[in-house]
């Protein structure tokens, strides 16, 4: 029993081609786009079919074997980090849309399929899939699922989970089963609201139902610039205050525009310290009237610049230049490390503050750009690599970040989920009894932590991914980060 | 301590010293909190309290057992509300009823239902412990989704405790079209070519036979000229309701008031294409139903002198899940079930010495 038995098996139920078992094959896998973090698989299969996904499953269970699920690897926690001693099961093969129904709005498609293929395939029809990461051109649904990824536009449409109907899933044991189905409305306890963000403890999910949204007929967009961090949240404040639901509020800090300007260019006002962009959509209608009331409260609120625009090629350019911002800081630094904390949204201009205060005081440079309609913070940590201790001085102001968001009430992860770099953040979180009960449910579905071991909960198997500090120095560079887009 | 607090080590003693319980709010939907003989009825409505509710915020926090009217009026001072429109309130339905029937009213159209403006959870698990999932802030992605499992767990996974939501900015007027269009099937394509815009409806309801009954929500001065641009994608005239008819249109949509007294109410999860067929099976059972969320949940009226194995073999048939919400407590989810073995699996991690009902 074990990796030797597996290995034999796995030849036969895969062709050489898909089964993937020599170093230079392997070092693409070995780590996601939180790249600080590095671990050698035994071997990597690319699944084509679901069948093969559930035999592969039925055979690591056989053999005791640990297995991660793996889309395009844009998890920014570690969330597909392999585990040593264990396969990677790749699913950018099952990309299949297998059904679009426009009449009921829904989409059935396989993991591997790209979050923006979807949207492609409904477009046809004037409907699209909602959840945007900033990956989105890159990233599979199989991983959204799994880490429940967010975006820019979630004020409104809400996360993943928001969107997923039903799925069709091999549990760590090779069973398969059904949850949810074709509905909006569930029926019965929410089994599929639990498997998403469930960080691939319970499984692999094999065939997903997303519900679609018909494309807005009206955009409109608004940049405002602010001398401060503070202003700019004072006004997303009074946005929210005036009964206006935009469907995204987003901030860029005077770094995160410098460095989106060095990449994409999207033409952002210069020289200002902060930026605020607002977007309303929905009916001609409704937007125009709610348009006029959004400027009245812009121009409240003390913003020293604004640019309105309902033209899609300038939206779309101040969209590359927000969602291009993560990959646009390796223009800033070689390093940089992510966070992904939620505040109250009350509490943005203290949090803000705060994080400026602590980073002065460790000397370390932080870039901010986050979702500020729902207090969703991206303090993006610049170091160099290169230099001794600076990787462990970026950590430490991540930790306090985060255990920041905790004391002003708030969430260590609003969308790029735990992962391995943020589970030992968690306890901070929930009590000893919270924490029982998810291990107590990982181990009731799981117990021998088979599937994706090492995330979310610390494994009580070991051995444990570590962090690759002697190979290749401590690498989160941003050129690593796969170039076609920034996860969120 | 606190009352609630004690409240709840009360209740937290009475499920560990079982045998078995099954919690209940306010009892509006009996059939699912009326308990066996052998079962320990827990009377949750003492835990009633608006705890924390910050309008900058759009969140709230509030115990189990509030009603939600009481939630609804503190909302609306403020200019807000639940957008998922939770059925039979009324009645006196409370906040944990809701989200443990999982029940969210015709309106939740626009914005989505109650599993999706849940963001916390705290609830008794089966071996008495008070246990938190999700947290106060409108994103969050930490942990395991216990606040979307207990959405429609039926007081069988956890007694629930205290429960936040987001919220959001209540329309500030809104218009009601009723429209009838002769027969389902043209409703149903009417219904269809709705759904996907490009006008945002409050609600998309289907009385049958070809009834389609369509709000629109927000600012006043834009309602004459949006229900004007509805009306013409509309193949017949439509009756216009505003004001009170407006209001009395979506409550007693929300209260089920238009079911016959003594009958049966079922929820259904569904989709459009499954209408005619069912339909013709509620028709062999003099049965009657409405479609709301452009036909994605409806509510069927079982008369309450026929036996529901009949209806849970119909469903059964179609594919289709329902819960039973009142009549003769014993049956609960009946048609097409889901959750196999995961569903097996949580519940025993939940509850592994079986304090609360089966599922």
């Amino acid at each position: 029993m074990g990796v030797p038995e597996l290995l034999t098996s796995l030849r036969e139920l895969y062709p050489p081609k898909r089964l993937l078992t020599t170093p230079a094959q392997l070092t693409p896998f070995e780590s996601d786009a939180l790249t600080a973090f590095r671990a050698r698989p035994e071997a990597v299969v690319l699944a084509e079919t679901q069948q093969e996904v559930i035999d592969t499953v039925r055979l690591c269970h056989r053999e005791g074997v640990p297995f991660v699920a793996r889309g395009s690897g844009t998890s920014l926690s570690g969330g597909s980090l392999p585990v040593e001693g264990g396969i990677v099961i790749a699913l950018n093969r099952l990309n299949r849309v297998l059904r679009l129904d426009p009449e009921q709005r829904i989409a059935v498609v396989e993991p591997g399929v790209i979050n923006d293929h979807v949207t492609r395939a409904a477009a046809p029809h004037g409907l699209y899939y909602a959840p945007d990461p900033s990956s989105q051109s890159v990233c599979t649904i199989g991983g959204n699922l799994a880490f429940n990824s967010g975006g820019a536009h979630c004020l409104k449409h809400g996360m993943t989970s928001n969107h997923v109907l039903g799925i069709r899933a091999v549990l760590p044991d090779g069973e398969v089963v059904e949850l949810g189905g074709e509905s909006t409305e569930p029926v019965g306890p929410d089994w599929t609201g639990m498997f998403c963000g469930s960080e691939g403890l319970f499984g692999i999910a094999l065939e997903i139902t997303l519900r679609l949204v018909p494309v807005a007929e009206s955009t409109h967009t608004v940049l405002a610039a602010y001398d401060s961090l503070q202003a700019a949240g004072d006004a997303v404040a009074q946005v929210v205050a005036s009964g206006l639901l935009p469907v995204a509020m987003e901030i860029m800090d005077a770094l995160a525009i410098e460095a989106a300007e060095a990449s994409v260019k999207p033409n952002y006002p210069k020289g200002v310290p902060v930026l605020l962009i607002v977007e309303l959509e929905g009916e001609r209608e409704v937007v125009d009237a709610d348009a006029a009331r959004l400027r009245a409260v812009i121009e409240a609120s003390g913003a020293t610049d604004v640019t309105i625009t309902e033209k899609a090629e300038e939206r779309a350019l101040i969209w590359k230049g927000r969602k291009s911002a993560f990959s646009a800081v390796g223009w800033l630094a070689p390093d940089f490390l992510v966070q992904d904390g939620v505040v109250p949204r009350s509490r943005l201009g203290e949090a803000l503050g705060e994080i400026d205060r602590m980073s002065t005081e460790a000397g370390v440079r932080v870039a901010n750009v986050f979702h500020a309609g729902d207090g969703n913070l991206h303090p993006l940590i610049l170091f160099d690599g290169r230099e001794s201790d600076a990787l462990h001085h970026a950590e430490e102001l991540a930790g306090d970040i985060l255990r920041l968001c905790v004391r002003l009430g708030g969430s260590i992860t609003g969308e790029h989920g735990v992962g391995v770099e943020k589970r030992s953040y968690l306890p901070i979180m929930f009590t000893e009894d919270d924490m029982a009960l998810m291990r107590r449910l990982r181990s009731a579905v799981d117990p021998r932590e088979l599937a994706n071991r090492g995330k979310m909960l610390e494994p009580t198997h070991t051995p444990d991914p570590h962090i690759d500090a002697e190979d290749d120095g401590p690498g989160t560079s941003p050129r690593a980060v796969p170039s076609a887009g920034a996860p969120t | 301590m606190s009352l609630a607090a004690g409240r709840v080590e009360a209740l937290q003693d009475v499920v560990r010293q079982g045998p078995r319980v099954l919690p209940h709010g306010a009892g509006t939907k009996p059939a699912l909190c009326t308990p066996p003989d052998d079962v320990v009825a827990l009377d949750v409505s003492g835990l009633s309290d608006i705890l924390e509710y910050d309008p900058a915020e759009l969140t709230f926090t509030a115990l189990a057992g509030t009603p939600v009217a009481e939630v609804t009026e503190a909302l609306a001072e403020h200019g807000q509300y639940l957008p998922f429109d939770p059925p039979l309130s009324r009645a006196g339905a409370t906040l944990g009823g809701v989200v443990a029937a999982g029940t969210s009213g015709p309106n939740a159209f626009r914005h989505g239902g109650v599993r999706d403006f849940i963001i916390e959870v705290r609830f008794i698990d089966g071996t008495g412990r008070l246990v938190t999932g999700g947290g106060k802030v409108v994103k969050n992605a930490a942990g395991f989704d216990l606040p979307k499992l207990m959405i429609g767990s039926l007081g069988r996974l956890g007694v629930l405790v205290q429960l936040s939501f987001k919220v959001f900015p209540r329309p500030e007027a809104t218009t009601t079209l009723r429209v009838d269009l002769g027969s389902t099937e043209a409703a149903l394509t009417t219904m269809a070519a709705l759904g996907r815009g490009p006008l945002d409806l409050d609600a998309l309801d289907l009385e049958p036979p070809g009834r389609l009954i369509l709000r629109l929500g927000g600012a006043k001065e834009t309602l004459p000229a949006r229900a004007a641009r509805l009306e013409s994608l509309l193949d017949a005239p439509a009756e216009h309701l505003d004001d009170e008819a407006d209001a009395q249109e979506w409550r007693q949509a929300a209260e089920l008031s238009w079911a016959p007294s003594g009958s049966t109410l079922v929820k259904v999860g569904l989709t459009a294409r499954r209408i005619p067929a069912l339909e013709a099976a509620l028709a062999q059972g003099g049965a009657r139903a409405r479609y709301s969320l452009a036909g994605n949940l409806g509510w069927l009226a079982w008369p309450g002198d026929r036996d529901l194995a009949e209806l849970d073999g119909a469903l059964r048939a179609l594919e289709i899940a329902g819960v039973v919400l009142t009549g003769t407590p014993g049956h609960v989810l009946i048609g097409r079930k889901d959750g196999g073995a995961f569903a097996t699996r949580v519940r025993a991690a939940l509850d592994p010495q079986a304090r609360f009902l089966e599922v």
